[in-house]
């Protein structure tokens, strides 16, 4: 139980951390939000009132004559009740939240099925190649996918779109979540179009995730194969493969769980990159669509929501480890 | 883009003082491990004397040509961009600044991780208890969002700002690793030796400690790196750096402001990523290269052996 609230504890902690993170670096760096604010407002050909622009930064928790710890207080309090402010990037005034709950869905459904995907494929191929160490499926294994973790994701999106997505008759579509003329709805059309749009952000995102998860589940393994529980348990005659499964590669899969949490801020960042070169709708172009208009409200927001979104799996992760691991439930 | 690729679950524990020269010579008995070196020394070569790769060129990698938005020929092996530059040489000469950042951001990254692993192991109690639970929350907070958000706020474009950055959100990981086995050397007799010689701590930790951890500290580096390399081509990538600047990252950015892809131009579009690519391969692989030599039940068994299982 110990271990449970340890990592309650840190889920907050980190939660904590990150607001504080987000508080306080627009107040250190140079250039203050309201100057920014000025500048682009008038750029962009409206007039805006000194009142108005108070208006505005005071829904971003930006008002410089308060005391920092009040506003400090005070910020954390409207992160936690879900007051996270109005946009002042290219849609002003409207609530961060409204925005970022039309371009969830999308993100979630992209990435979160890629990501599981990859990690149980990953997982599995790993397994297999630790398996069969120094096979003919290990000898291409390593090689092919140390070079396929290291590739930018933004390349294997620009490569995927030049094999796929250009000329005349373009096999797939380059960009967005669906075919612009058709009307969202339960129905085979949009439905397939959707997933003929999601096809190559997806394959990807599966490209360049999986080979570190394949590298670490084999090296797992392999480390996993010489314990003597496992020479114990070929000694005893017990089939190949329930020993694969049953005896390495359970007790191998554990720090592979761990790392899945862990690897996920890496995955999120490369997801940016695809959602913009695709120009799909998701919570990763509307980041980059927020720092090209210097929407800080909108910004931290999702740097909020994306870190929460990592504290989740990291949780629900640290559970299924207590589930699946009983040092985890005796150590404490 | 990660840097957990290459650690293992956990590093050898077994880190046994190499006799001097044992690192080069485990290094050239790994095939992935010449590979990985060869590439780097070539990028070296590249960012050292660009001007040895075109030699046809005077002046300025960036000056503007007459022929825009050309298909790769003779004469422009790459292709020109839209302003009718030649590919080839920016690619050529923005090897320097993409090669700078890798390796400075990854060293400060590794100094910065083993600084405070060291030390988490070393001091224990409440300091490791902070330390590593400071260490903990870096890994998990998305950095790549951070980075965006401090950049954003920073002023785009700084070379400096960028490679702080990077050192900032790059270092967690190694510096769990690093405590780990700091952690596992504690009490090995050569220490315990030494501490009973009464040397003082820092030159334990100095003489003793980090030569016996080198494997582990280069292996560290280089993940770094390689999380270096990728990270700042992504951030350029996205416009985020000086849109002025010879890099790889800077390019792409130009070839996807410019529509290269649209155009047809598939050298211009792709030759800067898969410049990063390779880069980033090398030091991946060198990175798989010194797991295998500092743990040695990862190292490729022979074909023969693995059959009579």
């Amino acid at each position: 139980m110990r271990y449970l609230i340890r990592r309650l504890g840190f889920f907050v902690l980190t939660l904590w951390a990150a607001m504080t993170l987000n508080f306080f670096i627009p107040r250190l760096m140079p250039g203050s939000p309201e100057e920014a604010l000025r500048e682009r407002l008038s750029k962009g050909g409206s007039v805006v009132t000194p009142e108005q622009l108070r208006t505005v930064l005071a829904e971003f928790g930006f008002e410089p004559d308060k005391n920092i710890l009040l506003q400090y207080v005070e910020y954390l309090k409207a992160m936690v009740t879900g007051h996270w402010g109005v946009s002042v990037g290219s849609s002003l005034g409207v609530p961060v939240t409204d925005l970022i709950s039309s371009a969830l869905p999308w993100t979630l459904g992209l990435v979160g099925i890629t990501t599981v995907l990859a990690f149980i494929i990953g997982t599995f191929i790993g397994m297999v190649s630790g398996w069969r160490r120094g096979g003919l499926i290990d000898g291409v294994v390593p090689p092919v996918f140390i070079v396929t973790s290291a590739l930018p994701y933004f390349w294997v999106a620009l490569l995927l779109i030049s094999i796929f997505a250009i000329g005349n008759n373009p096999l797939l579509p380059n960009d967005f979540n669906y075919d612009q003329g058709l009307t969202p709805g339960f129905n085979v059309q949009f439905i397939g179009s959707v997933i003929k749009h999601g096809l190559l952000p997806a394959a990807t995102i599966l490209i360049t995730a999986v080979g570190g998860w394949i590298l670490t589940m084999r090296n797992n393994m392999v480390t996993t194969l010489a314990e003597d529980y496992v020479r114990m348990a070929r000694a005893k005659g017990i089939p190949g493969r329930r020993i694969m499964f049953g005896y390495a590669g359970r007790n191998a899969f554990l720090p592979n769980l761990s790392g899945f949490a862990m690897s996920l801020g890496f995955v999120i960042s490369g997801t940016i990159l695809v959602e913009y070169v695709f120009n799909y709708p998701g919570l990763g172009y509307m980041f980059y669509n927020a720092t090209v208009s210097t929407d800080y409200p909108l910004l931290q927001s999702l740097f909020l929501l994306v870190t929460l979104a990592v504290l989740i799996c990291v949780l629900l992760c640290d559970f299924a480890v207590f589930l699946l691991d009983p040092r985890a439930r005796t150590e404490g | 883009m990660s840097a957990i690729v290459a650690g293992t679950a956990t590093p050898a524990p077994s880190a046994s003082r190499r006799p001097r020269g044992g690192l080069f010579r485990a290094i050239l008995h790994n095939r992935k491990a010449m590979l990985g070196a060869g590439l780097l020394i070539l990028f070296c070569l590249l960012a050292a004397f660009p001007h040895l790769f075109v030699p046809w060129l005077h002046g300025d990698p960036q000056a503007i040509g007459d022929l825009p938005l050309q298909q790769p020929s003779s004469k422009h092996w790459l292709g020109t961009t839209g302003l009718g530059q030649d590919v080839y040489a920016e690619l050529i000469y923005s090897t320097r600044e993409s090669l700078i950042i890798a390796v400075v951001a990854g060293l400060g990254a590794t100094i910065l991780s083993v600084i405070i692993g060291v030390s988490a192991a070393y001091l224990g109690g409440a300091a490791d208890n902070l330390l590593s639970m400071m260490t903990d929350i870096f890994l998990v907070l998305p950095t790549f969002p951070l980075i965006i958000v401090l950049a954003t706020y920073a002023g785009k474009g700084n070379l400096t700002v960028i490679i702080v950055v990077l050192i900032l959100t790059g270092w967690s990981y190694g510096a769990r690793q690093m405590r780990a086995q700091a952690l596992s050397l504690r009490n090995r007799d050569f220490l315990e030796s030494a501490r009973v010689r009464g040397e003082r701590r820092s030159y334990i930790i100095v003489v003793e400690v980090l030569p016996t951890m080198i494997s582990l500290i280069v292996a560290n580096f280089l993940g770094a790196a390689l999380y270096a390399v990728l990270t700042a081509a992504g951030l350029q990538f996205l416009g985020l750096g000086d849109p002025n600047s010879l890099s790889w990252g800077t390019m792409l950015y130009w070839a996807q402001n410019q529509g290269a892809l649209v155009n047809g131009l598939r050298a211009w579009a792709l030759a800067p990523g898969l410049a990063v690519a390779l880069l980033g391969v090398s030091f991946a692989l060198l990175n798989y290269a010194f797991d295998e030599i500092s743990n040695p039940a990862l190292r490729p068994v022979r074909r023969r052996r693995a059959r009579q299982h």
